[in-house]
């Protein structure tokens, strides 16, 4: 339980940051088109990555399949358009209610999994959807994807100013959720299922509600990504590496069961993809070297660049101490 | 006050219990001893819900726990002390007691239970906020004993609470299933050490490779001569 200094310190930490991103478009020099439109990623990738730390970091439950929500979220916003000429933005409130439904059936088939096999059967069901949505062409379109016609804003700001209010709720949700009793309850569900389940929590419920929640802000996430890029397709959408894997670096990257490592880790990955992309030869490898940076990390900061923060301080000033655990 | 009417229970096609049957009545100390390998453990994993026995089944208080999912068994008054502590390392020592009284009824006396547990391992009231993992093997025991008692149980299952504890901590263990018993809690107890578990055990049934083989008093049983030879080693 914090202190009352802590409760407060906490909150005027994240105040901060809120209020430093919300001027953001104002400042010279960071409000061109393309400087924004790494923040607008960044932002988004934070959402995915808070998203699935609740049900990963928290409550132990490692999905490899979270493109199936990302996903099940932009499609309904792009058949919501394509079919009945709606604007794609109702697929952040109809991709909610479609996503529960899409959550609790993979829930239903996958919870019963643990660990390893959990992370199977995620992967599984993202890869399902995937190859679901490129064949159902009466209603996706297939390979050929679905474009909006026109993007409701030309300029970045507005886009910006919807995913950093995603952001916000997502953390607000997260928070709440997380020093609730809930949290408790996630957290005992990892560190050992069976000894929670004896003291009388019905873990399949609470890893349900992990669940679903989880799935829901990624596929807010991807409503809000039709919106914005316009085009989506089952390759880009349902992407196994490009939004599951990603979605797992970003944590791991950040900080997993931090509450600031999944904004971190979209930070350092949206960076990272840029400048790699960039470089002459090996920018087509830009996956490979992911995959390398991937084990680095696991090896090195297994905590995140949060979570094991003190331990990289100390190991760029000199190692005058011992390296220790990280605090989170 | 508990009954088992002859179970078996298998892992995958493997049978591991044959026709497994025994009864605890109120206010007594059971104790269900055994070699390794003889189903102890998949016993109590059985009674307390996490196996389903393929055929038998398992009374509390009249109530069939083999139909009930597990987290409502404890609802009903019966806590388990699971074989190696099983604690949530990464939360304080506080925060897994707490953790143990989860039911309404418990949680209305939390406050209070809390304090009867502290006021029983002072060790523990020490180390409130430090996480349960940095506790040595003896205080991690007494957290796993504590966090069973916070909900306030009719019956408590200990599955092999001695494991891996230097002997002066066993014999405390012994000491805190004594006090359990004072406090009118009916005691079903697992152990590969039999000599100490026959000491203060009111009955005790023998497991052999998933069968009951013998029953008795504790004091008949630490005369018996197949059980001196098999068990104690005398």
């Amino acid at each position: 339980m914090a202190s009352a200094a802590q409760t407060l310190g906490r909150y005027r930490t994240a105040a901060a940051v809120v209020g430093a991103l919300a001027v953001i478009p104002l400042v010279p020099g960071l409000n061109s088109s393309y400087v924004l439109h790494m923040f607008i990623l960044m932002l988004m990738w934070s959402v995915i990555g808070m998203a699935w730390n609740l049900l990963g970091g928290y409550c132990g439950q490692v999905s490899f399949g979270h493109a199936a929500f990302f996903g099940l979220g932009a499609y309904t916003g792009g058949i919501l358009y394509y079919h009945l000429g709606w604007s794609a933005w109702w697929g952040l409130p109809v991709g909610m209610v479609v996503v529960t439904l899409g959550a609790l059936g993979v829930g239903y088939i996958c919870l019963r999994l643990r660990g390893p096999y959990f992370a199977l059967g995620t992967l599984a069901m993202g890869e399902v959807l995937r190859v679901t949505a490129e064949n159902l062409e009466w209603l996706t379109e297939g390979t050929r994807g679905i474009m909006l016609e026109t993007r409701t804003w030309v300029a970045k700001e507005p886009f910006y100013y919807v995913i950093l209010a995603i952001a916000v709720a997502s953390f607000a949700v997260l928070e709440v959720m997380v020093r609730s009793k809930w949290g408790y309850y996630f957290v005992a569900i990892r560190e050992d299922q069976d000894a929670a389940e004896s003291l009388g929590i019905d873990t399949t419920l609470y890893k349900t509600i992990a669940l679903v929640v989880s799935a829901v802000l990624t596929g807010v996430a991807g409503a809000f990504y039709t919106c914005y890029m316009g085009y989506i397709d089952p390759e880009i959408v349902f992407a196994l590496h490009d939004v599951s894997i990603v979605t797992i670096m970003v944590v791991m990257v950040g900080g997993v069961a931090t509450r600031w490592g999944p904004l971190v880790g979209a930070v350092i990955m949206i960076l990272l993809s840029e400048v790699v992309r960039t470089l002459p030869y090996i920018g087509r490898a830009h996956q490979t070297l992911f995959g390398i940076l991937l084990i680095v990390i696991i090896i090195f900061l297994p905590n995140g660049v949060v979570g094991d923060f003190r331990k990289m301080i100390r190991f760029f000033l000199g190692r005058s101490k011992p390296a220790g655990a990280g605090g989170v | 006050m508990l009954k088992v009417n002859g179970i078996d229970v298998f892992y995958g096609d493997v049978q591991v219990l044959w026709d497994v049957s025994f009864h605890v009545g109120e206010g007594e100390v059971v104790a269900l001893i055994g070699a390794n390998g003889a189903g102890k453990s998949t016993t109590l994993r059985t009674i307390s819900g996490l196996l389903r026995p393929r055929k038998g089944t398992v009374e509390f208080l009249g109530e069939r726990l083999d139909q009930i999912p597990p987290y409502r068994i404890i609802e009903l008054g019966l806590a388990h002390v699971p074989e190696a502590r099983r604690l949530f390392p990464e939360m304080t020592v506080e925060e897994n007691l707490e953790m143990g009284a989860l039911k309404p009824a418990a949680k209305a006396r939390r406050a209070e239970s809390l304090e009867r547990v502290y006021a029983r391992f002072p060790r523990l009231k020490e180390r409130r906020r430090q996480l349960a993992g940095t506790l040595s093997g003896g205080e991690q025991q007494m957290l796993a004993i504590g966090r069973g008692l916070m909900s306030l149980p009719r019956m408590i299952l200990f599955d092999e609470p001695s494991l891996g504890l230097a002997p002066l901590l066993v014999e405390e263990v012994f000491n805190v299933v004594n006090d359990i018993r004072r406090d009118g809690v009916t005691v079903l107890i697992v152990e590969q050490n039999v000599r100490q578990t026959l000491a203060v055990a009111d009955r005790a049934y023998v497991l052999e490779t998933g069968r009951i083989v013998r029953e008795g008093t504790g004091s008949e049983l630490l005369d018996d001569e197949e059980v001196r030879k098999a068990y104690l080693g005398v």
